[in-house]
């Protein structure tokens, strides 16, 4: 039973008046006296040399302010995980976005022409742009083999199973780079004072991140260097790297000036020059018994990480480790490798690589089903993966999941063996296909192995002079429910009125380093964090004698204010500690990848329209087990959102590159859903509580990224008979499809080889 | 943002903004979503794309729902503009903002203040909406976060309550 005041209610969006009154201040709402506008002269080019720049006529220069890699005082790189990414390039470049030049101007009207004006001169260098260039090696652009990082994750003897296996089923499956597309383009504002040091405000995810690059970039003392975040209109991933580089540009330009300095992108800018999903390519190799048992399997996944590391390593463990989803492998071996393109860097985008290989893995559970004449629903049934049963890393589910009473939930609510077999029945005289696809997966919250143990997160809790608290940490805001839900948890910690907690604004001169806000990790080890800061604060005024063991919201005020009127100074921290059970071998990838997992069962009904060839999504149910859901409208709007996204991934969003650059950065030609577009979204949550997490809660923004766009392309294939390995699968694609497989003549309905 | 070669000298244009009445000097051509941020600081019009795509910078002019970064400012003469600042009525907020707040209809809320006068203006049409025609009337404003399902939930509340309630 739930007996908390506080968590589990729908408490409204702590800075929601703001939001729907329009007084919330995003970056570009912000104006300092004296303030120049920032612009950047990029490649156009996708690698070669820098022979020359010229400064054209019809522009007076003597009134802008100019920066190149020579006005950079210390390193110059973006400092992530390595230190490859320039902040301007100094002399080459490679790829077609690569920031040269910086120009600042008092009138921001003048500085698009400014940017024309100046013109670059390049000895080019040969390109590549896909991942079979990257391996093939016909160039090598980075490092001594184009490849960032690579896996190897083994379990059992998969070499056995081959001569074991009935049937043996291979598939390739691809996805495509998607922009994360929030609505405000990224945006900095940068001040430089010689005593007080540099500071910056802006959209951003993780302040701390920027605070580090700028660090770096300007080698300055830590304490010299501060970061704000501003209001973020969305971020999804897309404000985990990149603002360091918006950083780094309006402050070198804010220095070189001697005045405030804002950047903000214009959409194509932000769409062309900003990271987006890695593209994927995925190969399944899948021994399968005549049951419908997994025996084991090899997985190859690639992913295009374009032209620096950033953070393709990390983007890459993730997709790796999902790989082998929500199923039990006796066997599997999973070879994953980043690879370098003269592409713009690719990035963080909700669900982090997992996304990607999941759609490969419940498109391969659909084919292995086909070959073995098995429904999708009972070949998923008989390998899901059970408590007691080990990951693909050898990590042992210890949760109570029972992934087949969800599967059979989902399916009951989706009404999915009825309509499944008629729509098979009406598709025979009906231009409309219809079809019902589901996928089942998992989504591990928080950092990776021993991700968590480094990062070594900080929070604080501290009592006001008027006995509110106030939470101090550096995660971020940007829609999720950050700043409510915390507040929830620390509120029903304390037993105190959601009311009187507040939270203070992502400042790092003000808030410890919480570590970043990626991952889904916020609700679970921030929020855990925080809760535990909260009840430092009841002990130290238990301790004080101000507060008895039982108190009114009125009695903890009261004490708040006296101990804060005595001491001056009432403050908690708390430091994250790796619990003994989580125990991770970073050299064989082996452990426990993940404190807690998500899962889920989501199922899509689709209508193909084949005069249009356009798909409609016509119902979706997702379902999902998440621990504790701490507010329910916030938690089902996530998964809702999240769910947009991955139809947008499916259907409707295609990066059109040449030569390295996208063609089609506007909202114009570069298509999200629109609120006519989506169905009604039914979202049901099963709560089985985890110990790892805030009052139960487990990571829950990620997830709901995952499952769409598989379980909406099996339910294109279910609809048509014709088989889709890559996304985005647009109406032309589906034209493409179909017409081929008239003109073949087909005298198998599924590929795979019966040994 | 680049001005035609034509509209070179700023000229007074004056207009009712949420009631009040403005005069500002701006170039003809000049963006109204320019002029209500930057020389009005009314800066609840958000940008988003700059072509008219997104809905961000929606703006009611005479009771007509405009992109207001396709409308050159010397088009607002004489007009009466309502923006996301003249909903709530002192501390009083606006039906559609509150039910917004309860419903969950705003996350990042880059969109919303767009959003929230494209419902205005469709629940000036029809009044009490159905779903299909919420997600009709709302198609021209995009959001990333929510998937739309609260915002259309918070529009039909206030359809069903009226704006009043």
């Amino acid at each position: 039973m739930n007996t908390n005041r506080i968590v589990g209610k729908s408490v409204p969006r702590l800075e929601g008046r703001g939001k729907v009154t329009g007084q919330a201040l995003y970056v570009d709402d912000i104006v300092l006296p004296g303030m120049l506008f920032g612009a950047t002269v990029r490649s156009r080019i996708p690698r070669g040399r820098i022979t020359k720049i010229t400064f054209g006529p019809g522009v007076d220069w003597n009134e802008f302010v100019i920066v190149s890699a020579k006005d950079i005082p210390g390193k110059n790189c973006i400092a992530l995980i390595d230190d490859d990414e320039p902040c301007l390039a100094d002399g080459k470049v490679n790829h077609p976005e690569e920031p040269i030049l910086l120009l600042a101007h008092p009138d921001r009207r003048l500085l698009p022409q400014a940017v024309e004006a100046v013109s670059v001169e390049y000895e080019p260098l040969p390109a590549i742009f896909s991942i079979e260039e990257s391996e093939q090696h016909s160039q090598i652009i980075w490092g001594a083999d184009n490849v960032f990082k690579s896996y190897l994750i083994e379990k059992g003897d998969l070499d056995a199973v081959w001569e074991r296996a009935d049937y043996i089923v291979e598939g390739e499956y691809a996805t495509g780079a998607q922009e994360q597309l929030y609505i405000e383009n990224n945006g900095m504002i940068a001040a430089f004072d010689p005593q007080q040091g540099l500071t910056v405000w802006g959209s951003m995810q993780c302040p701390y991140y920027v605070h580090k690059s700028l660090v770096k970039l300007f080698n300055l003392p830590a304490e010299r260097v501060r970061v704000v975040q501003t209001e973020t209109g969305g971020a999804f991933g897309g404000k985990e790297d990149y603002p360091s580089m918006i950083a780094g540009h309006a402050a070198l330009l804010a220095m070189k000036s001697g005045r405030p300095v804002k950047i903000v992108y214009d959409r194509m800018e932000d769409m062309a020059a900003t990271t987006k999903r890695h593209p994927s390519r995925t190969r399944h190799r899948t021994a399968v018994s005549k049951e419908g048992k997994i025996l084991g399997g090899e997985i190859e996944f690639a992913i295009d990480g374009g032209a620096y590391e950033t953070l393709s390593p990390v983007v890459l463990s993730r997709g790796a480790i999902h790989a082998g989803g929500a199923y039990y492998w006796p066997s599997i071996r999973i070879r994953a490798k980043a690879v370098a393109t003269n592409t713009p860097p690719q990035g963080a985008f909700r669900g982090f690589g997992a996304p990607q290989s999941l759609f490969a893995l419940e498109r391969h559970m659909d084919r292995i089903a086909q070959v073995i004449q098995l429904s999708p629903a009972e070949i998923r049934r008989r390998n899901f993966i059970k408590p007691g049963e080990t990951t693909t890393t050898g990590q042992t589910v210890t949760e109570a999941i029972n992934l087949g009473k969800l599967l059979d939930r989902a399916m009951e609510i989706s009404d999915y063996s009825a309509k499944k077999e008629r729509f098979a029945k009406e598709n025979r005289n009906s231009t409309r296909k219809k079809g019902i696809g589901l996928a089942s997966f998992l989504h591990g919250a928080g950092f990776t192995g021993s991700g968590e143990r480094f990062l070594s997160s900080v929070v604080g809790v501290e009592g006001c002079a008027e006995g509110t608290v106030r939470i101090l940490v550096s995660s971020t805001e940007f829609g999720q429910g950050t700043n409510t839900v915390l507040c929830q948890i620390v509120a029903e910690a304390l037993k105190v009125r959601y009311e009187d907690v507040s939270i203070a604004r992502p400042d790092t001169q003000e808030v410890p380093n919480s570590g970043p806000t990626v991952a889904s990790r916020t609700v679970m080890v921030v929020g855990k964090l925080v809760q535990s800061a909260a009840l430092g604060i009841q002990q130290t005024l238990e301790a004080s004698g101000l507060l008895g063991a039982t108190y009114s919201p009125e009695e903890f005020r009261a004490a708040v204010r006296a101990y804060v009127a005595k001491n001056g100074k009432l403050q908690a921290l708390a430091r994250y500690e790796q619990p003994e059970d989580i125990v991770w071998d970073e050299q064989k990838y082996r452990g426990s990848a993940y404190a807690a997992f998500a899962w889920a069962v989501y199922v899509a009904e689709v209508a193909v329209d084949l005069t249009s060839y356009s798909v409609s999504v016509d119902d979706f149910v997702a379902l999902q087990e998440v621990g504790r859901v701490l507010n329910p409208v916030l938690a089902k709007g996530q998964i809702i959102g999240g769910i947009a996204q991955g139809i947008g991934f499916a259907l409707y969003e295609k990066v059109i590159w040449q030569e390295g650059r996208m063609q089609n950065g506007q909202m114009t030609n570069y298509i999200i859903p629109t609120s006519a577009d989506l169905a009604p979204i039914r979202v049901y949550f099963e709560e089985l509580g985890n110990v790892h997490g805030a009052f139960g809660a487990k990571g829950i923004g990620e997830l709901p990224m995952d499952g769409p766009a598989p379980a909406v392309i099996n339910a294109v294939e279910d609809a048509l008979g014709v088989p889709f390995r890559s996304i985005p699968l647009l109406p032309e694609d589906i034209f493409d499809a179909v017409a081929n497989e008239r003109e073949r003549e087909r005298f198998s309905p599924v590929a795979g080889d019966r040994r | 943002m680049i001005e035609p070669p034509q509209s070179h000298t700023k000229c007074e244009i004056s207009f009712q903004v949420n009631g009040k009445l403005v005069a500002v000097r701006a170039y003809p051509m000049e963006r109204l979503l320019d002029v209500l941020r930057e020389e009005l600081g009314l800066t609840g019009t958000k940008e988003g794309c700059g072509e008219g795509e997104c809905g961000s910078c929606s703006v009611l002019m005479d009771g007509v729902l405009v992109n207001s970064c396709l409308v050159p400012a010397l088009q607002a003469k004489g007009v009466n503009i309502t923006t996301v600042e003249g909903l709530a009525e002192d501390e009083r907020l606006h039906a559609l903002q509150q039910a917004f707040l309860d419903c969950g209809g705003a996350q990042c809320g880059i969109c919303t203040p767009g959003m929230i006068l494209a419902a205005l203006h469709l629940l000036g049409k029809k009044p009490q909406p159905t779903i299909e025609e919420i997600r009709e009337g709302l198609s021209g404003n995009l959001c990333r976060c929510t998937g739309y399902a609260q915002i259309i939930e918070a529009v039909a509340e206030v359809g069903r309550r009226g704006i009043a309630g």
